[in-house]
């Protein structure tokens, strides 16, 4: 072991050199970073760590689709779209009824209509499948496939909206993906108190345009009619028509803007919009209608002349903050599905600065601790793996800067847990030269013997330590992650520092002193 | 130069005489801790029982029963609140009552109490769901970690090492959890992972004096079991005291100077550190001699050479 060739010495020495160029960025002033960012080409390493949330403050969401709705709202217009079919094209049918996963009607005449009604049934969703009995029961059904297809793409359009929801708010580097099936991550850095977000997130924003039903009279609904709450004041409802004559993804823009000092919302078609919303004011000018967001009535306006520029406003008697949320919403576009707040972490600036500048604290006096008690207990030895231990430190920062790896609260734990552990490979191969000497060898051989003997010790237990670091890994959510990966490079580390750099330093020494006795 | 060494050389205490009581005293402390867990439990985090948590700083006098008046207007149940002396306050609902509040209602009832001189710290809500999922998941990584640690070990060692590690950590393990269970110091995520970093750190230590007893079978063929023991566990004393006590000295540095968001996870590696160290050198062999493990014969022709 005391033999080291050339090359090995090349790349131990190269490795440290990278690793104190990786790290030096991490330690510079604020503003050096930011001109080493600018100025340094490309191949030298200008990156730093990233900061998580709790050390920066900030906040985290995870939000929850609700695909349950989807799917019932999917059902509830196959059913829609098969009553309307069947009748147009005339074939007898009873019990239609919807299923959680599909729908169900009975043909009055199966072998007559057996043709008709499968393309009818086929035509209802793309993916479903249709199965006719022969007694005349068609039913139409969601499969696992469907299901799967249908969330990937729930999650998918969520995704969108809800990033453009937060991109609008001026948010600056948000993170957002998907976690598992049904679940987006929100990390929004420096946003302490997501409530402004969270109001944003929590609305579906479904819009829609729907006349008010005159002939309901003393307010009692009539057939196709369906109550609606008054947005500004849920005492009050309206009766309108059930149908939308136009929905809120044929929106193009909107925009808050005031008219006669009032803060409202302008809208904008898409040119199939704009046909339709001219048809709809021309044949009902003079009578009311309702702006429906989310089953609630905004407004409800009486149509004074047909509107055939294919553009409008609302007024609702916002304020100013509420015209510049709901014309954020429209423009940003429906959610396919409500999303719900399960988990919230929010860290607020100063708790984020004073856990690092604690960090830092702890890290020291560790690091002091350790480096003294190993310099009392193995002298000239104890020094050499002090300076191991330090560079250690560099190499930790120099990984986590390459990885472009975040430290969280936890990893800085786990970075002290480290400068506790990492001499423990010295401590193993320095107890054991201290045995080989006293069992009467030369220090030449003692050393050799020490690290002989203390390798496979070392190994085996570091690799029990690392598993558990990287089961922690895989199982582990957020802060428990951070640990586990700063615990992980730090176990490589000072494996690195211990058998490589350490061992360098002590052979290179004996070489030079050739010392009959040493002092561990 | 100041030196020192932890361990004298040539160390020999007769730690396999009192094996015995150290069993006894180990195995009743496994059951006391087990019978806590059930009888008494766990003080779970928010992490766990699902709720919402809320900390914030002022320069203001806090009175907790004004927070506790001020509060009790919403529909919360029976927070937990909590002053830290540097103006720092902590409110916890537990479980379902978070969902009848937000944390929109709760600052804003503490910025009225507080004349609005109030610094956010930090806000966790976690939904009922997420919360039974975390804990389903700290379970999975724990069974997982041992699977690992035990199939590494028999690999490497023989099955009864393997086992014997197993029942070290998980005697452990059993400690860091009564402390908890004792001293009621809430148990959240990162506490978790402390338990498994305790796993993790006694399978350390016992696989060095496992080590060390694997070559002195090999070296002392004609010695006793319980002697080969008691040398292994002398032999490797001085390191075992040495990493134990900078890692101490590392993680009593974390809770002295660290932030004070992770005092259960230092906790928690205080008492396994402490724990761990006292298993390897006193538990870890006892129960070795107890499971049976097939020794090599002594080569005849070793055997004259010795005699020589």
């Amino acid at each position: 072991m005391l033999q080291f060739e050339r090359w090995k010495v090349v790349l131990v020495l190269f490795l440290t050199v990278m690793g104190i160029l990786y790290a030096a960025p991490d330690v510079a002033p604020p503003k050096t970073q930011a001109w080493l960012a600018k100025n340094m080409p490309g191949w030298l390493p200008s990156g730093t760590i990233n900061l998580g949330l709790d050390l920066q403050g900030g906040s985290h969401l995870l939000l929850q689709a609700d695909i349950n709705s989807v799917v019932k709202d999917r059902v509830a217009s196959m059913e829609d779209a098969a009553r309307n079919r069947l009748r147009h094209d005339s074939i007898g049918y009873v019990d239609l009824a919807a299923k959680a996963d599909g729908i169900t009607f009975k043909l009055r005449h199966p072998a007559a209509d057996h043709a008709a009604a499968y393309k009818i049934a086929s035509n209802l969703e793309d993916r479903a499948a249709v199965d006719i009995s022969s007694s005349g029961v068609v039913s139409v059904t969601l499969g696992e496939d469907a299901l799967k297809a249908l969330n990937a793409q729930v999650i998918q359009q969520s995704i969108e909206i809800v990033r453009r929801r937060i991109d609008e708010t001026g948010t600056k580097e948000p993170v957002i993906e998907q976690q598992g099936e049904n679940r987006i991550v929100v990390e929004l850095p420096g946003v302490a108190d997501p409530e402004h977000v969270k109001q944003l997130l929590g609305k579906t924003a479904k819009m829609s345009f729907h006349l008010v039903d005159m002939n309901a009279t003393d307010g009692q609904p009539l057939p196709g009619d369906v109550r609606m709450p008054m947005q500004n004041d849920p005492g009050q409802s309206v009766v309108i028509r059930e149908h939308a004559v136009l929905t809120g993804d044929m929106l193009v823009d909107s925009q808050p803007t005031f008219e006669q000092g009032e803060p409202v919302v302008s809208f904008r078609f898409n040119s199939i919009g704009a046909t339709r919303f001219c048809d709809v004011t021309r044949d009902n000018t003079g009578k009311p209608f309702a702006i429906v967001l989310d089953d609630k009535v905004i407004s409800a306006p009486r149509i004074n002349e047909p509107i055939c520029g294919g553009s409008g406003i609302i007024t609702g008697g916002f304020t100013v903050k509420q015209a510049q949320d709901l014309s954020l919403l429209l423009r940003s576009g429906a959610l396919p599905a409500p999303l719900k707040v399960i988990e919230e972490r929010s860290v607020g600036p100063s708790l984020g600065s004073d856990s690092v500048a604690a960090g830092k604290v702890a890290a020291s006096v560790a690091m002091g601790a350790v480096l003294v008690l190993m310099t009392c207990s193995y002298g000239l030895f104890g020094i050499f793996a002090d300076i191991a231990l330090i560079l250690n430190m560099v190499f930790i920062f120099a990984l986590l800067s390459m990885l472009q790896a975040t430290l969280t609260l936890p990893g800085i734990a786990g970075i002290i847990l480290t400068i506790g552990i990492a001499v423990d490979a010295n401590v193993l191969v320095y107890e054991r030269i201290r045995e080989e000497l006293r069992a009467g060898r030369s220090v030449l051989a003692a050393v050799d013997a020490g690290y002989v003997h203390a390798k496979a010790t070392i190994i085996d237990s570091n690799i029990t330590t690392l598993t558990v670091a990287v089961i922690l890994f895989s199982f582990g959510t957020g802060p428990v992650k951070g640990f586990a990966v700063s615990m992980s490079i730090g176990i490589i580390t000072s494996l690195f520092a211990a058998l490589m750099l350490t061992r360098l330093m002590i052979v290179t020494w004996l070489r030079k002193a050739r010392p009959t006795k040493i002092d561990i | 130069m100041l030196r020192f060494r932890i361990v004298k050389d040539n160390t020999n205490v007769k730690f396999m005489s009192i094996h015995k009581l150290a069993l006894f005293f180990s195995g009743a402390m496994m059951v006391t801790s087990v019978v806590l867990l059930f009888t008494r439990g766990l003080n779970f985090g928010i992490d766990f029982t699902g709720g919402l948590l809320m900390e914030i700083r002022t320069p203001m006098a806090v009175h907790i029963g004004d927070v506790r008046a001020a509060l009790s207007k919403m529909s919360t149940g029976a927070p937990t609140i909590q002053e830290f002396g540097n103006g720092e306050v902590m409110v916890k609902i537990p479980g379902k009552e978070a969902a009848h509040v937000t944390r929109e209602q709760i600052s804003a009832e503490m910025k009225k109490l507080l004349d609005n001189k109030v610094d956010f710290r930090r806000a966790e809500y976690v939904g009922p769901q997420v919360g039974h999922e975390l804990i389903m998941k700290g379970v999975d990584a724990f069974i997982y970690s041992m699977i690992g640690i035990l199939l590494y070990i028999w690999v490497r060692f023989e099955w009864q090492f393997g086992v014997t590690g197993v029942i070290a950590l998980a005697h452990d393990v059993c400690a860091t959890l009564l402390f908890f269970t004792l001293t009621g110091y809430e148990f959240d995520l990162s506490t978790v992972a402390a338990v498994l970093l305790v796993a993790g750190y006694s399978i350390n230590d016992t696989v060095v004096v496992f080590d060390r007893i694997r070559e002195n079978l090999r070296k002392y063929r004609k010695m006793p079991l319980a002697e080969v023991f008691n040398v292994s566990v002398n032999q490797t004393l001085s390191r075992t005291m040495m990493t134990s006590m900078m890692t101490f000295l590392a993680m009593l540095a974390l809770l002295l100077f660290g932030p004070q968001v992770i005092r259960g996870f230092t906790y928690a590696m205080l008492v396994g550190i402490i724990v761990g160290t006292y298993s390897s050198i006193f538990v870890a062999s006892p129960i070795l001699l107890y499971m049976n493990l097939r020794r090599e014969p002594v080569p005849a022709k070793k055997e004259t050479e010795l005699a020589k």
